[in-house]
């Protein structure tokens, strides 16, 4: 192929889009619609729960508007790590709304699912024989960590899509996928060039946030030829430049130059980035290098216990100026009281106003503000433990009698009743190693379904 | 010369680079700023460690990315995006100490 234009609707699904400017993209007539669904940046609760931080509603909006246009156009609809997180229930989630859709507007086409759950057997196995390597600044894997992880996805590389598309998927769900993947898979499938391919894809992934100004809920598009790409938005307010595009590469990256993914690395030593036309920047440049070993990278989340908060503050400047104290008492107040029978769980009380936004990273010692806020969190192994270390620590700090203390009614203001909120589970990240595999296809079993009809 | 870098940088910004990492992206409004920050070698490690109290070590790399006319700077996480005692699971509120940078270069 000699051009290919990719619509990206959205930065994330879910996240919406003007109708405006889909209609506008669909004008120009794509070759494929792909989207990106997911993302590490919520948090290890996503993966580990198995559940979505987008919302149902909004991704159905998002899906149903892509699938009737795509169909009606007889292109493909791709969407990268379905349901946030990629993980197996993250990708039944997604496809449960497809099959809705299928069904509420009498669509007939085929569903392909793309697995990116990993065995954990197979990681003990790949562990064993040394072919586990933690990223920086991550710690090597241990086996007991291994079985205590909920969820383990790895990020599938292009070809498991491209393999989908030939078999003739209309629609493809993929499970956890290297972000540009998704606007690439076509690309590759008509042996396009795969540095430009996977460059454009790194844009069009958040879609218009490379444009300025910027928006994760409005549309891009692209222009894949043989020896450069462009991209443009699609909403007349905004304009890419070669500054919004360029910028854009540093976004989330440690390094821009070098982007390593499944199975080679992006080279952007010799990129250059053009302005076209007053809203459309071309980019050239971009070498797409493989690896000798095809790695793909490990994601996985595990259960660390329950949470509880309450939220509180306080005005009064001589608590303010006392607070550190009061903390270490409420503290060694609580782990006295529970001595023996209540021993495994976490305390922490932060302060707004101090550190509460940098914590270990904020160099400003003082507290300069009339007020603070203050977050009483407990962490245990059980709801009911972390309910009692978190309701013992919030009445302790209540009546605490400091150092200096005149206001002897008590100690803190409660926005709320009830003060304590339960938030559930508590997971961490327990895994970001990246793993060598024999076949990119291996590991990714794809699943098609024949919908309507 | 007494440079803020507020009033040179049209971007600031800080944001998770995978979930052990923080980055940092500084964004020149002008070509000339950008060189006399890359020709003084204004940003350094020992500048980001002392601003956010870690050790250089900790400072991953510093990178003048041309093309964006930006430097930026990546710093391991001292807790990972999301666990107990963590602060910024997005990691885009840690640019703040970058605001009130000053460098004083002889031109």
């Amino acid at each position: 192929m000699k051009k290919m234009t990719i619509l990206s609707p959205t930065a994330i699904l879910g996240y919406g889009f003007p109708m405006e400017s889909f209609e506008k993209g669909m004008a120009k007539k794509p070759d494929v619609i792909a989207v990106d669904a997911g993302s590490t940046d919520p948090g290890p609760y996503y993966l580990g729960s198995g559940k979505s931080f987008t919302d149902r509603k909004a991704v159905k909006r998002d899906l149903n508007i892509m699938i009737k246009a795509a169909l009606k156009d007889d292109i493909p609809v791709i969407v990268g790590t379905a349901g946030g997180s990629g993980a197996k229930s993250h990708l039944e989630w997604c496809g449960d709304i497809v099959r809705e859709i299928a069904v509420e507007e009498k669509l007939k086409f085929k569903l392909a699912l793309i697995d990116a759950d990993i065995d954990i057997n197979l990681v003990e196995e790949k562990l064993d024989k040394g072919l586990i390597t933690p990223l920086h600044p991550v710690k090597q894997l241990t086996k007991e960590e291994i079985k205590q992880t909920t969820n383990i996805v790895a990020q599938m590389g292009i070809e498991p899509m491209v393999k989908a598309l030939n078999e003739g998927a209309n629609v493809i769900l993929a499970g956890r996928a290297y972000d540009p993947t998704s606007f690439a898979a076509l690309a590759a499938k008509h042996k396009m060039n795969l540095g430009l391919a996977l460059h454009l894809g790194k844009i069009l992934e958040c879609a218009a946030i490379a444009s300025t100004p910027g928006s994760g809920s409005d549309c891009m598009i692209g222009y894949l030829y043989e020896d450069c790409f462009e991209i443009e938005p699609l909403n007349p307010i905004r304009k890419c430049t070669t500054l919004s595009v360029a910028a854009h590469t540093l976004y989330e990256k440690t390094n821009p130059y070098i982007l390593p993914g499944p199975g080679g690395t992006l080279d952007l030593t010799d990129t250059t980035f053009e302005q076209v036309t007053e809203n459309m920047v071309k980019v050239s440049g971009t070498k797409f290098i493989p690896s000798e070993n095809y790695t793909i990278k490990l994601e996985g989340a595990k259960l660390i216990g329950y949470r509880t908060i309450s939220i509180a503050g306080t005005r009064d400047a001589i608590m303010i100026k006392e607070i550190d104290n009061i903390i270490e008492a409420v503290n060694e107040r609580v782990e006295d009281n529970f001595i023996g029978q209540l021993d495994d769980y976490r305390l922490n009380i932060s302060v707004y106003g101090k550190n509460g936004v940098m914590g270990q990273l904020e160099t400003i010692k003082d507290i300069t503000g009339h007020e603070v806020g203050i977050i009483i969190e407990a962490v245990a192994k059980t709801q009911d433990e972390a309910n009692t270390i978190c309701s013992f620590a919030r009445s302790t700090m209540l009546h605490y009698g400091y150092n200096g203390r005149v206001a002897t009614a008590g100690n803190l203001a409660f926005p709320y009743s009830p003060s304590d909120f339960k938030a559930g589970e508590v997971y961490n990240f327990s895994m970001y190693h990246v793993m060598e595999i024999d076949d990119p296809l291996e590991l990714f079993p794809i699943y098609y379904e024949q919908l309507g009809g | 010369m007494n440079i803020k870098l507020i009033d040179v940088a049209e971007v600031i910004r800080s944001k998770n680079a995978g979930p052990y990492e923080l980055t940092f992206d500084i964004i020149f409004k002008e070509w000339s700023m950008f060189d006399i920050f890359v020709e003084h070698k204004l940003i350094t490690k020992s500048l980001i460690a002392g601003l956010y109290g870690i050790k250089e070590v900790q400072v991953m790399n510093i990178i003048e990315f041309e093309p964006a006319k930006a430097i930026k700077a990546t710093i391991e996480r001292p807790m990972a995006s999301g666990d107990i005692g963590e602060t910024d699971v997005y990691g885009a509120q840690q640019h703040a100490p970058l605001l009130s940078l000053e460098f004083n270069v002889p031109i």
